[in-house]
């Protein structure tokens, strides 16, 4: 039965890699204008089916999650989509590229919004106490482009302090020791209260406007575009990102890596600073979407951030195909849609994963739009296979 | 293996007379794994520009030596010095800069990437663009005109998008990403042609024929720009006339001024190629010279052949 599926996938597949292969034939400045069509088209997505004006597409609306009873916002659902979109990018980086199993990623999640959190908003412990010292008003905190940059910062240095120790493991005692950190930052954010409001959480945290508040214009708690689309923009620049990283020496090395780390290391490639790089990297763009998640919906507190968002983010990149941003972008947006489409099943959905892993492992383990190594374009293959052997 | 017929009337000249400079020394090493010596007080030197054997019946410790020597082993005691400069605790990459590059015995190619990808990771050893360079494009250098990007197109769009490029590199140079990205590829294509295989360049590792595989693995170790290249077994499962192609690559690379340590079963193969032999068995050195005169050697016949050394 299993074997049957499989070949009937494998035939699939081949139709699938016939539509890559098609696109990497495409000359380079239409596949550019294609990628910039796909960025007009996901900045519109807001009014998929509903046009302003309140123009219903009839087919197209069912697709939003708010044509359903008690949907919910259907930008608030951009917004989760594009902040997991990001994490997985950040994740692929670590697990699909450098090939380092790290199942504590909401640790980096979690620090990047305690970040924005503890120094933006006036209920933080750590605001409070810089008012005391320094006398200042009961109003200050620190702004909120300081704080995204701290986010990314204290990120990068998280994930620098936590590889330099931890990447001497290979393999399995990776992911161990990854997942006990992950644990380590919600109990240490749970359990000190002095530092992060415990239990209570940290209400206030602010956005690009500053505090929540009814006078803001853009960045409010009613409508939701303005913020999805402050997470795509920073989605897009960082996919920009990473793909220079990718389609570089550095790139390279993290596959030479992955692939043998020790024929790696005799080839000139030092794999602990590679690896030590993409977990940094890895971390920063996990912290960057922490930031972005608490500067929504203005409130963190401990309880979000527990081990079963780690396992659902090792899923988005799994699923979706390890190693291709595309594929775990598609991932990540399916993980966090399907749920909020269909609500019936969503009491059920760590049931769905679990039982979608299950089935993605067997019938497709590569993930669904698997990654296919670049080849790199020779201007004329033929002509230079036809050469003399030149002399070196 | 039987060939010390072959070899009766040699006379005893050294294949490579006169004086040379040694490019790596082995000094005493000794290897213990628990209470098993793996290498008992081995020394032997490697002279620039020759082509030395490593011989040695199963398990004698070649391949343990190999490992000490690129840094994957650190010897118990003693010390291995590379053109005077000491290897012993230096980590593999940095031994891989000093110039030492090898091949392994078991083939360990990165799988999933292109044969031209597995070699521009060897040339990326002698590179420096790293994550800020990869990902802010600096430093940028004025290009030389050649470097300049091209206007192949006659007319239209293209024309002026490629001369906007043009222009754009002239004021504000090329970083050195996109430099060593050009040197490096063209640089592997050239060693690909060089061991003969550039007509599966695009091809995954894992998709290439077992002599291809073999032949990739000295170009990746190549890109590295080697001073001593070391081949480990590089004719494992090879029929004679892929060995005779060898044995030409393996003169090639001689010729191309990086001397080689070649670590073979097959006698016939050392003896034809190599200017001089050591001989290893048990984890010692038993013998060492030219091959017409170890081949003749009493111990050596005796470690091959399995007979008694009384006679010795």
């Amino acid at each position: 039965m299993i074997d049957k599926i499989r070949s009937l996938d494998r035939r699939r597949v081949g139709a699938l890699g016939g539509i890559g292969e098609r696109w990497r034939a495409l000359p380079k400045w239409q596949r550019r204008l294609a990628g910039v069509a796909l960025i007009v088209f996901v900045y519109c997505l807001p009014w998929l089916g509903k046009l302003p004006g309140n123009l219903v597409v009839p087919g197209l609306n069912n697709l939003r999650t708010d044509s359903i009873d008690g949907g919910s916002n259907w930008a608030g659902v951009l917004f989760t989509c594009a902040v997991y979109v990001l994490v997985a990018v950040g994740l692929n980086v670590v697990i699909g590229l450098a090939g380092l199993l790290d199942l504590g990623y909401i640790g980096f999640f979690a620090i990047g919004a305690y970040s924005v959190g503890l120094f933006g908003s006036v209920n933080s412990p750590v605001v409070k106490w810089f008012q005391r010292e320094f006398d200042l008003p009961q109003t200050w905190a620190v702004t909120w482009a300081i704080c995204a940059m701290l986010a990314l910062v204290l990120t990068l240095i998280s994930g620098v302090l936590l590889g330099w120790p931890t990447l001497r493991l290979r393999g399995d005692y990776l992911a161990i020791v990854t997942l006990g950190f992950g644990e380590i930052i919600r109990i240490v954010a749970r359990n000190s209260e002095s530092l992060t409001n415990g239990p209570q959480g940290i209400s206030a945290i602010p956005g690009p406007e500053g505090p929540p508040s009814t006078d803001n214009q853009l960045f409010g708690l009613v409508d939701v575009k303005p913020w999805y689309w402050l997470a795509i923009t920073v989605v897009v620049v960082m996919v920009f990102a990473v793909r220079r990283l990718e389609h570089s020496r550095v790139g390279r090395a993290w596959l030479a890596v992955r692939e043998d780390e020790d024929a790696a290391a005799v080839m000139g490639v030092y794999p602990f600073k590679f690896k030590l790089w993409a977990f940094a990297i890895g971390a920063a763009l996990g912290g960057l979407a922490g930031m972005l998640f608490a500067s929504r919906y203005a409130f963190i507190d401990p309880t979000q951030f527990n081990v079963n968002l780690s396992i659902l983010f090792v899923a988005m990149v799994v699923v979706g195909g390890s190693g291709n941003m595309v594929g775990v972008s598609l991932g990540a947006v399916l993980l966090a849609y399907l749920p909020e489409r269909f609500r019936e099943i969503a009491d059920y959905r760590w049931l769905a994963f679990g039982l979608a892993m299950v089935l993605v492992m067997i019938l497709r383990p590569q993930g669904l739009i698997p990654s296919r190594r670049r080849t790199r374009e020779l201007k004329d293959r033929a002509a230079e296979a036809e050469e003399a052997p030149a002399h070196v | 293996m039987s060939d010390e017929t072959t070899t009766t009337a040699a006379p005893k000249i050294p294949a490579q007379p006169g004086p040379r400079r040694s490019l790596l020394e082995i000094d005493n090493v000794t290897l213990r794994f628990g209470g098993v010596v793996a290498l008992d007080g081995i020394s032997f030197e490697i002279h620039e520009g020759e082509i030395l054997g490593l011989i040695g019946p199963n398990g004698a410790g070649k391949t343990t030596c190999f490992n000490v020597m690129t840094g994957v082993y650190k010897p118990t005691s003693g010390a291995v010095r590379f053109g005077g400069e000491q290897v012993t605790g230096r980590k593999p990459h940095q031994i891989s800069r000093m110039g030492i590059s090898r091949t392994f015995q078991n083939i360990r190619l990165f799988p999933e990437m292109s044969a031209l990808e597995n070699v521009i990771v060897g040339t990326d050893s002698r590179h420096k663009t790293s994550v800020p360079g990869a990902l802010f494009r600096v430093p940028r250098k004025r290009p030389k005109p050649e470097e300049l990007p091209e206007v192949t197109a006659t007319s239209g769009l293209a024309r002026t998008w490629q001369q906007l490029r043009r222009s754009f590199a002239g004021t504000f140079g090329l970083s050195r990403h996109v430099l060593e990205e050009r040197a490096a590829e063209a640089k592997a294509m050239e060693l690909l042609r060089f061991v003969g295989i550039a007509d599966r360049a695009n091809d995954a590792a894992r998709n290439l024929p077992y002599g291809y595989q073999r032949r990739l693995e000295i170009a990746r170790a190549l890109g590295t720009e080697p001073k001593l290249i070391c081949l480990d077994e590089p004719a494992a499962g090879f029929n004679p006339a892929e060995k005779e192609e060898l044995l030409e690559l393996i003169r090639k690379i001689r010729d191309m001024g990086v001397t080689v340590l070649l670590i073979e079963h097959d006698m016939r193969l050392v003896m034809g190629v190599t200017d001089r032999i050591v001989v290893l068995e048990f984890g010692r050195k038993i013998a060492e010279g030219a091959p017409a005169e170890v081949s003749r050697d009493p111990r050596v016949v005796a470690a091959y052949l399995g007979e008694s050394t009384d006679a010795a």
